[in-house]
């Protein structure tokens, strides 16, 4: 196995080159699951439960089957519903407009159950259970910790202590969950809006029982996840039983709403922290009780304490359940949730104790990258020009505030790739990856031209599909260290294969053939072969090598800080970011063009998350109240920073994951900015302007 | 109008109006002439299917839709134009922007039946025998895309623009595509992209 070649012989790999699907989705052909269509296609819909928690008692679907164009029905789902949105029945029919009215016939009788959707009222020992039946509402919990946090409280000569609050963000991914099934026979054709193929594979074989092999997950363009959709999900069973019922294909894809009430979410976090250091600025002891609730599923977990060192710190937590969707892993699972509580702490007790809040961060990460990436991004931001938190007046208050972030990200080894060269000299290479936005057709077709030395059109990539070779679920940045590997080896024993047949075709062997750029030499005669003629002299025997992923060409662990410039409005409240620099970790950049795409777009989440989203659910009804994007806010357009994105040159550690780490760290930078720019703290995101004003307010208050 | 296209009956769209305006009784009266959608603006169509004309991407396009679907999805289901996406089917997301007889529209918030006889242009109707239009190729060569599922909305939404004011500030450019959202976060990119295409647009006339 050779290495990656080096940066400077590189021409894909490394540089900006624009994407191979580039032309197909500007000119709105590439055809994503929202977009299949099949002969004699039906639309299914499902029928949602308006009660957050109801025994389903009966369901009469008679007047559904009776309705003209409605083609199968699919009557009680389940027993028990747990959420508003939870599935109840599911029909599908010639139009959507007759699957919608066909739902509106649906006669369900239930017995309604007393729920709750306030974790801090669902932890309690008499509150209304969100499973029937169950002893509480908790679900998992661990503890950990390590020295002596006593002593290290005692040691300390300033501590912090506050509860840190996030209310539950949304995914939101542009194309919403949904899918296309076809029956074939006894083989299942599934066009889905996943993350995974393969996985979503294997969970529809284990759902309806059948071989994996019966099963063929299709996934060529899909419209974004962010950790939503890792397949199969309830509404790829529905469908596949609708289509099976009634005979032909069926399209089910989620309306907007039920995007947001069914289909994943980012689960909240309650955390109780208290950390303290000493007057030089030793941090001495961190202590956390934390809950939070990713609703009927779980994940609340934080790895805390986050980023820095701490000799003595002790965590706890306890997932509770309400009534409401499950959650999904949403980019970086857990760490804007971690960073923004300890961001928070570290630069109010830096305050406390009278030290510059970089200068505190800096004498506590004991990550070596990171250090030096302070030091570009506090140069690039001008954090000499940070003013004392507070001390401005006026109608714009301006503010900086950093923050730090890390992530794991490192190739799976089960990761397969099949690289064929055919007698034309055409070349492909399969693997069943997936392309959920981030330009894993780009990374596979430039590693396989890269390192046959040819030119990007001269290859072509096939992924998305089940029946190529396995590759791991696009989560947690696994996916270009999974695939870049996997594809350079299968490349490389590809050419060694076609080396070896082309030594027989020349009466030779192997090693007195070398070969650059498109050209075999056999080096004892000085004759030059082109490729298309070497491929020819194989005598019709294509070459098929695959290969499977390998150690030393990609790494996990990154590192990345940012600094936020943010402007307040005093009089509206409005919190503008002004300017991101973000100084980032990813090992060998792939491709810098969507990487630095990649960046940005995790940046803009964190945005949103800090000042806008917020999944609003009633007291009353457990109904989400904002489950649209007009009262859902996602940042958009007119809330654009000034973007200035470094990539920290670590090429030699191989290829890193890079979707989640950005996403992470401009948390605490942006919430800092604020606090440093109005002078007083938020322990609650998101960062809203009637909250500002408030905050405002107090201050004035608190100081006349 | 060289053709005519018949239909008779009620119209979503009118009946409601009617509902509202306490006139229903009247559009049901004059119902029974047959006559096109568009020259009967206002008048009555439905409730069944309804034959209209659309010049879509240059193209006269004849389908027979029911009253109540949108442009959009006439556009996506009928004619396999599915470039134009739906996202949120309710007007607050512009993934479905179209160019509809000169300005930019959301089709999912307008009836088909009210674009009949209307020039439909969409994202398929941009390039050029096999050129892409200037937009398209900064798009590309910017990476103003990611997923892409929002990248038909913004070029729409960009193209229009450019067509109104071929040199834009920064300002602008944010403002004309202030009603398209992204959520894997091409902003930035798109901008540039827009104001290079500008740029190129220029240069090439």
């Amino acid at each position: 196995m050779a290495p990656w070649k080096e940066l400077k012989e590189m021409t894909l790999l490394n540089k900006e080159v624009t994407r191979v699907d580039g032309a197909l989705k500007v000119a709105g052909t590439a055809i994503y699951t929202y977009d299949v269509q099949r002969p004699g296609l039906l639309y299914g819909r499902i029928l949602r439960s308006i009660h957050p928690h109801a025994k389903v008692l009966s369901v009469d679907t008679s007047e559904a089957e009776a309705l003209k164009g409605v083609k199968a029905v699919l009557g009680k789902i389940k027993d028990e519903v747990n959420f508003v949105g939870d599935d109840v029945a599911a029909v599908a029919a010639v139009s959507e407009e007759i699957a919608q009215k066909a739902l509106s016939l649906i006669k369900v009788e239930y017995d309604v159950l007393p729920f709750t959707v306030r974790e801090q009222q669902a932890k309690k020992e008499d509150a209304p259970r969100v499973f029937s039946g169950r002893e509480n509402n908790l679900g998992r919990s661990n503890e950990n910790s390590e020295g002596d946090v006593e002593k290290g409280f005692q040691e300390a000569d300033a501590i912090v202590e506050h509860m840190y609050h996030m209310n539950v963000q949304v995914h939101t991914p542009l194309e919403s969950h949904g899918c296309v099934c076809e029956w074939r026979g006894d083989d299942l054709y599934m066009w889905d809006s996943t993350q995974g193929v393969h996985g979503t594979r294997s969970g529809m074989a284990r759902a309806l029982e059948i071989p994996e092999n019966q099963i063929h997950v299709i996934t060529h363009h899909m419209g974004g996840g962010f950790g939503s959709k890792f397949g199969p999900k309830s509404y790829n069973v529905v469908c596949a039983r609708l289509a099976k019922k009634a005979g032909v294909p069926v399209k089910l894809m989620l309306d907007r709403e039920e995007e947001m009430l069914a289909v994943g979410n980012r689960p909240s976090s309650w955390q109780k922290i208290k950390i303290g250091a000493k007057s030089d600025g030793t941090l001495t002891a961190f202590e956390m009780e934390s809950f939070g609730t990713g609703g009927v599923g779980g994940g609340a977990g934080v790895p805390q304490p986050y980023i820095y060192h701490f000799p003595n710190w002790k965590v706890k937590h306890q997932d509770v359940h309400i009534n409401a969707g499950a959650a999904e892993p949403m980019r970086a699972p857990g760490h804007p949730q971690a960073n923004f509580a300890m961001e928070s702490a570290m630069d109010e007790l830096a305050e406390k104790l009278g030290i510059d809040p970089l200068e505190f961060r800096i004498k506590n990460d004991p990550n070596e990258t990171r250090q030096q990436e302070y030091k570009i991004g506090a140069k690039k931001c001008g954090w000499d020009n940070r003013k004392p938190s507070g001390s401005q007046t006026g109608e714009k208050l301006i503010g900086m505030g950093v923050g730090s972030g890390t992530w794991g990200g490192g190739g799976n080894r089960r990761t397969e790739a099949i690289v064929n060269i055919y007698p034309d000299g055409a070349v492909d290479v399969k693997i069943g990856t997936q392309d959920i936005g981030v330009g894993t057709w780009t990374i596979v077709a430039s590693v396989l031209a890269e390192e046959l030395e040819l030119d990007l059109a001269d290859v072509k990539p096939f992924i998305g599909e089940s029946d190529y070779p396995w590759a791991p679920n696009s989560g947690g940045s696994t996916t270009a260290p999974s695939v870049t590997p996997t594809v350079k080896l299968a490349a490389e024993a590809a050419m060694a294969k076609l080396i070896e047949l082309l030594a027989e075709a020349y009466e030779t062997t192997p090693d007195k053939i070398s070969y650059a750029k498109k050209t075999f030499t056999l080096t004892e005669s000085g004759e030059k072969i082109p490729w298309k003629k070497a491929c020819a002299a194989l005598d019709g025997k294509a070459v098929s090598e695959k290969a499977q992923w390998g150690e030393g060409l990609s790494s996990s662990g990154t590192a990345g800080c940012q600094f936020a410039e943010v402007e307040v409005d005093a009089e509206t409240g409005r919190v503008k970011v002004k300017r991101l620099v973000a100084v980032q970790d990813c090992g060998l950049v792939v491709n810098m063009l969507t990487a630095r795409s990649q960046v940005n777009g995790a940046i803009i989440g964190e945005i949103g998350y800090v000042l806008f989203e917020n999944r609003l659910l009633d007291n009353d009804t457990g109904i989400m109240q904002n489950a649209d994007l007009e009262n859902y806010k996602i940042p958009g357009a007119l809330e654009m920073p000034e973007f200035d994105v470094t990539f920290y040159d670590e090429h030699e550690r191989g290829v890193i994951g890079l979707g989640e780490p950005p996403a992470i760290p401009g948390v605490g930078a942006i919430a800092n900015a604020v606090a440093n720019a109005i002078g007083v703290r938020f322990y609650e995101l998101p960062i809203t302007p009637d909250r500002v004003l408030l905050a405002i307010d107090k201050r004035k208050e608190g100081t006349s | 109008m060289s053709e005519e296209k018949k239909h008779d009956g009620l119209s979503r769209r009118s009946f409601l109006k009617g509902v509202g305006g306490g006139v229903v009784g009247t559009a049901v009266l004059t119902s029974s002439r047959r006559t096109s959608a568009a020259e009967q603006y206002g008048d009555v169509v439905g409730p069944d299917a309804v034959e209209i004309t659309l010049n879509v991407n240059g193209q006269k396009r004849t389908l027979t839709v029911d009253p109540r679907v949108t442009l959009l999805d006439a556009l996506r289901d009928q004619l396999s134009l599915t470039g134009s996406k739906r996202v949120c089917n309710k007007g607050q997301c512009g993934a479905c922007t179209l160019i509809c007889n000169g300005r930019t529209v959301l089709a999912c918030s307008m009836l088909a039946i009210d674009a009949d006889g209307a020039d439909v242009e969409t994202i398929e109707g941009l390039k050029t025998g096999d050129q892409l239009h200037p937009v398209q190729e900064e798009f590309i060569k910017n990476d103003a895309l990611q997923c892409g599922f929002c990248t038909p909305g913004f070029i729409m939404s960009s193209v229009a623009l450019l067509r109104k004011n071929p040199s834009p500030s920064m300002e602008e450019i944010k403002y004309a595509v202030s009603g398209n959202l992204c959520r894997c976060g091409t902003y930035p990119h798109v901008f540039k992209a827009v104001h290079d295409a500008a740029q190129a647009m220029k240069k090439g006339g």
